[in-house]
């Protein structure tokens, strides 16, 4: 075994850039999910039979295949009809769609964790659709999955390494460079533990946010 | 080349490999996760601490990044070096054992205590109290997680193709190569994908459904094209949300 620090020392500044590049990914990525996910749910709950089927048959067809190969369906398919993205747009794309379909069963299930009772107030209020949706469920049934959510976030942190398989200069692609650039090893061993050293603190932090949120 | 001949040349052996891979590392994930599951709910606060430890520091690790790790720094690092296909079942296995080991503790923490205190009660060793009390009980519990994380671990198995190992995207991706038509070939991918991830559900509510007769329990009616996830209270995605 010859760890050789001036390697790391050498890999540094790149792992810095490659950190900024996780973590906007990361950023928009949640971004996405978050947002789109809450649109699945709702959707998904709609008394149309022709909203809430083809919802329901996209979202399990996304969330049952594999992310890598969704990445690359979006890298190379879609310029052949419509814009050409880079490979971190991509990469958000991807992370954002992908996880939207778990978020949407995280809020389903907060939303189902609402008593019957409110929905019934609601109407008995005569509360149009909307106002019961905004003011009533969500803000309820929002805050008893922030955890959850918040879990998502770190199973997504630990998927993103993916986006480097189409090129996206992530950690692990700024690591790939520069190991094959050198022709050292010390790069995929520093990111490898740089994503426990993100990751153990945020899940210990969800673990005190679920305490303080949930019942 | 014809498309008819890829099929047979690169397609279905990666179709195969894909499949391997995903028994091999759910066997391992399988064989980690029990133990460590198990040792979690040890009284003794060490045996705890160091179970907790492996489930911990696997479930920070990024699947890919280890499978790079073990792939391309260990034969640098330490001078010898697996099959890539070794080093893919490897890093699958750790990390969903790790997972795993969070659907084996929430399960047996899920037991009612009067039953151990039955146990307790009948005099049975520690040993006996697990395998015809605890486990018995937890293991229709288990099946419904196991059931999605096999699914993520499906998913997972095509990290592979980026170390080099011949599976199902691996094959697409030279398809795609060889035929410069991107659209057909991963929506044919991410199709078969899809149907394993099906078959897979199918397998494993048969499973359920057996394990929750032998207690007596009737099983839940789901309809064929009832989602391919099972509910539980379990996120085997994240590895959150068992019982304390």
């Amino acid at each position: 075994m010859n760890w050789d620090w001036s390697n790391v020392e050498d890999f540094m500044p790149h792992f810095w850039d490659g950190l900024l590049v996780t973590l906007q990914a990361l950023a928009w990525g949640t971004l996405i999910a978050f947002s789109l996910g809450l649109l699945w749910a709702i959707a998904q709950r709609s008394d149309q039979v022709w909203i809430r089927w083809p919802v329901t048959a996209i979202t399990e067809f996304i969330r049952n295949t594999p992310l890598l190969v969704q990445l690359f369906f979006l890298f190379t398919v879609v310029p052949e009809f419509g814009p050409t993205m880079s490979p971190l747009t991509t990469g958000i794309v991807g992370l954002g769609l992908h996880y939207s379909t778990y978020t949407a069963e995280v809020y389903r299930a907060g939303i189902e964790g609402v008593p019957v009772g409110q929905w019934e107030a609601a109407t008995a209020l005569s509360l149009p659709k909307r106002r019961t949706w905004t003011a009533i469920i969500l803000p309820q049934a929002i805050r008893r999955v922030i955890p959850a959510l918040g879990n998502y976030v770190v199973s997504m942190l630990k998927d993103s390494p993916q986006i480097a398989a189409i090129g996206a200069l992530d950690m692990l692609g700024e690591a790939k460079g520069f190991t094959q650039a050198t022709f050292t090893y010390e790069a995929i061993s520093i990111v490898g533990i740089a994503f426990i050293v993100i990751a153990y603190p945020a899940s210990v932090l969800l673990r005190v946010l679920e305490r303080r949120l949930v019942r | 080349m014809m498309t008819s001949d890829f099929i047979t040349a690169w397609f279905l052996p990666g179709l195969w490999i894909t499949v391997q891979i995903t028994v091999y590392s759910a066997a391992l994930a399988f064989v980690i996760a029990f133990p460590i599951g198990v040792l979690r709910t040890s009284p003794l606060w060490i045996v705890r601490f160091l179970a907790g430890t492996y489930f911990e520091i696997f479930r920070g690790t990024s699947a890919l990044v280890f499978m790079f790790w073990m792939a391309f720094t260990v034969p640098m690092l330490f001078g010898f070096s697996f099959l890539p296909m070794a080093a893919g079942v490897l890093a699958l296995g750790m990390t969903y054992g790790a997972y795993g080991s969070e659907i084996v503790r929430g399960a047996l923490a899920a037991v009612p205590v009067a039953q151990r205190e039955a146990g307790v009660a009948l005099n049975f060793t520690k040993g006996q109290r697990l395998r015809k009390i605890e486990i018995p009980q937890a293991w229709p519990e288990m099946l419904p997680p196991f059931n999605n994380l096999l699914i993520e671990l499906l998913k997972g198995t095509s990290l592979v193709s980026l170390i080099a190992v011949a599976d199902m995207t691996f094959a697409g991706n030279l398809w795609r190569l060889v035929t410069a038509e991107s659209a057909p070939v991963y929506t044919v991918l991410l199709v078969v994908y899809f149907v394993l991830a099906f078959l897979l559900t199918r397998g494993m509510r048969l499973l359920e459904r057996h394990a929750k007769a032998r207690i007596g329990q009737a099983p839940e009616k789901v309809g064929l094209l009832g989602g391919l996830r099972s509910k539980s209270s379990i996120d085997a995605v994240t590895g959150t949300g068992g019982a304390k």
